[in-house]
């Protein structure tokens, strides 16, 4: 393959690959100063569990062959075929750059769980949901029957984060809410590591958007464009209604936008352009900023947003697709939006993407935590809850101020 | 044997401080508290949710005086913390029935 290629994936690989701490800087921060190591691990849980399940199958499922309506085969688990001297490396390459996509997607729903999940379920919940959840999903939008028709997802509007998004909210659903919530204040414990996640995950979000057309050409480069400007859009959108409504622009705000924005430009950041990105991004932090107070009407406890920002977000960003899709820009032959004279042909198939999807991810998630929940049991004890995760889970605590004697080794 | 309690704006130990030197005391002891009287907290938004800070931060210092001394330096203390706004705090003198100085072993007027 080509050098310039291949230097550039895996460079994006390893910036896709550094979003993970970044979420977890991120949600960590909005959490509790007793539960933030508990934030952290579910994230890093990810890291550790997914790329073992990644190579032994989870990558052949999802992918190989490509053609495969449903799910993949078993060509290619445990890395087999993947070498480099037939084709340079080339699809190792591909599975290593999806493989980092496939890390984050499940780390994505621990915020919603976030301060009253058993670790131990969630250690399951990880690898039983990316086989089950998150592979045939990823098949049916990249090669797969939906993909077919026309649908179209550049990074993972639809496949990742309406994905992760809907299941986050199948999980509370069965969880349950977290003691004294809402009228129990649960106010972020530190904000400077919400912004260094969030500037941490606008870096990595480079990789993921502009990674994702599998070379260093102009549609990489566009999709640069557009994830700078949309995340930029978002956060000032947010911002800005914030100060409207609430009489302040807040740190969180910020964040919280330019999170929305950039999950609101991924499905688009190949297929978009001029002030596309812009329009998107103001759309969805505007929208998002609304969406999170849902939970508190509905009375789901989705702990920091994730349905209200990568859901919805998602979904914003991946109907926008069949709005400001312009396959001229590209030069290729994929279905043009309404606003460049494609008509609502290719807006009817994001929504049925992502309604297909909705429905698959919300079941089977769904199915996976009652089942959770009848065998290892899915939430910590009331004790734990109160004193706190890092402690009673992990033996750890975040911010020690006190002296400790060694009791053995 | 008097003890001096004083709870005051943080920004304002070290006016209180050099006051209370100036004024000759030789030590005191001081920690972070937090609390409300008439200042009650204040309200943070976290995404359009409200959340309400009952607790405002302050700082508290103990000083052990002797009997005649007490007044003079709790004026001292009133006088270099006060800013005239809501929130400046509140001292109060005590009784104390015996000091020691542990390396010494001195007792009464001479461990202070």
């Amino acid at each position: 393959m080509d050098a310039g290629d291949a230097a550039w994936v895996l460079v994006s690989a390893a910036l896709v690959l550094f979003m993970t701490p970044g979420l977890a800087l991120f949600y960590g921060g909005m959490d509790r100063q007793r539960n933030v190591l508990n934030m952290l691990m579910m994230n890093f849980w990810c890291l550790l569990a997914v790329p073992v399940v990644w190579a032994i199958g989870g990558f052949s499922l999802a992918q190989v062959p490509f053609e495969n309506d449903w799910i993949g085969g078993f060509d290619a688990v445990f890395l087999r075929g993947l070498g480099i001297e037939a084709d340079g490396g080339a699809a190792l390459l591909t599975a290593l750059f999806l493989g980092m996509f496939a890390v984050i997607t499940p780390a994505l729903i621990s915020g919603a769980v976030a301060d009253r999940m058993k670790f131990s379920a969630w250690a399951i919940f990880v690898p039983v949901w990316l086989m089950l959840v998150f592979v045939p999903v990823f098949k049916w939008v990249y090669g797969g029957w939906l993909g077919q028709r026309g649908s179209l997802d550049f990074a993972g509007g639809t496949a990742i984060h309406v994905n992760a998004g809907i299941a986050a909210l199948a999980a509370v659903l069965v969880l349950g809410k977290r003691r004294g919530w809402p009228a129990e204040g649960h106010p972020p414990h530190s904000m400077p590591l919400v912004m260094l996640g969030t500037g941490t995950l606008w870096f990595g979000w480079f990789g993921f958007n502009a990674g994702s057309a599998l070379a260093a050409n102009g549609t990489a480069i566009q999709a640069f464009s557009n994830t700078f400007l949309a995340a930029a859009a978002g956060g000032l959108a947010w911002a800005l209604v914030e100060r409207v409504k609430d009489g302040h622009i807040t740190n969180l705000g910020a964040a919280s936008g330019i999170v929305a924005g950039l999950v609101a430009i991924t499905p688009g950041a190949g297929f978009v352009a001029g002030m596309a990105p812009i329009w998107i991004g103001l759309a969805a932090g505007v929208i998002c900023a609304y969406a999170v107070s849902l939970k508190t009407r509905a009375g789901y406890d989705d702990a920091l947003d994730v349905v209200g920002v990568h859901f919805v977000g998602g979904l914003v960003g991946s109907l926008a697709v069949g709005l400001f899709s312009e396959p001229e820009f590209f030069g290729t032959d994929v279905m043009a939006g309404v606003f460049h004279s494609g008509g609502w042909d290719l807006f009817l198939e994001q929504a049925l993407a992502n309604g297909v999807t909705i429905v698959y991810s919300f079941v089977v998630t769904g199915l996976i935590m009652l089942a959770l929940k009848a065998t290892v049991g899915v939430r910590v004890s009331e004790e734990t809850e109160a004193t706190g995760l890092d402690l009673a889970e992990h033996a750890e605590t975040a911010y020690s101020t006190g002296t400790a004697s060694l009791a053995g080794h | 044997m008097k003890l001096i309690t004083a709870v005051i704006k943080p920004f304002k130990l070290d006016d209180v401080k050099e006051a209370l030197k100036a004024a000759g005391v030789a030590g005191m002891t001081v920690t972070e508290v937090q609390g409300f009287g008439r200042q009650s907290g204040h309200t943070e938004v976290y995404r359009g949710a409200e959340y309400t800070v009952d607790f405002v931060p302050k700082v508290k210092l103990e000083i052990l005086a002797d009997d005649g001394a007490a007044d003079t330096l709790a004026d001292a203390i009133a006088a270099a913390a006060q800013t005239g706004k809501i929130g400046d705090g509140k001292l109060w003198i005590t009784e104390v029935s015996g000091v020691q100085r542990i390396r010494t072993g001195e007792r009464g007027a001479d461990a202070i």
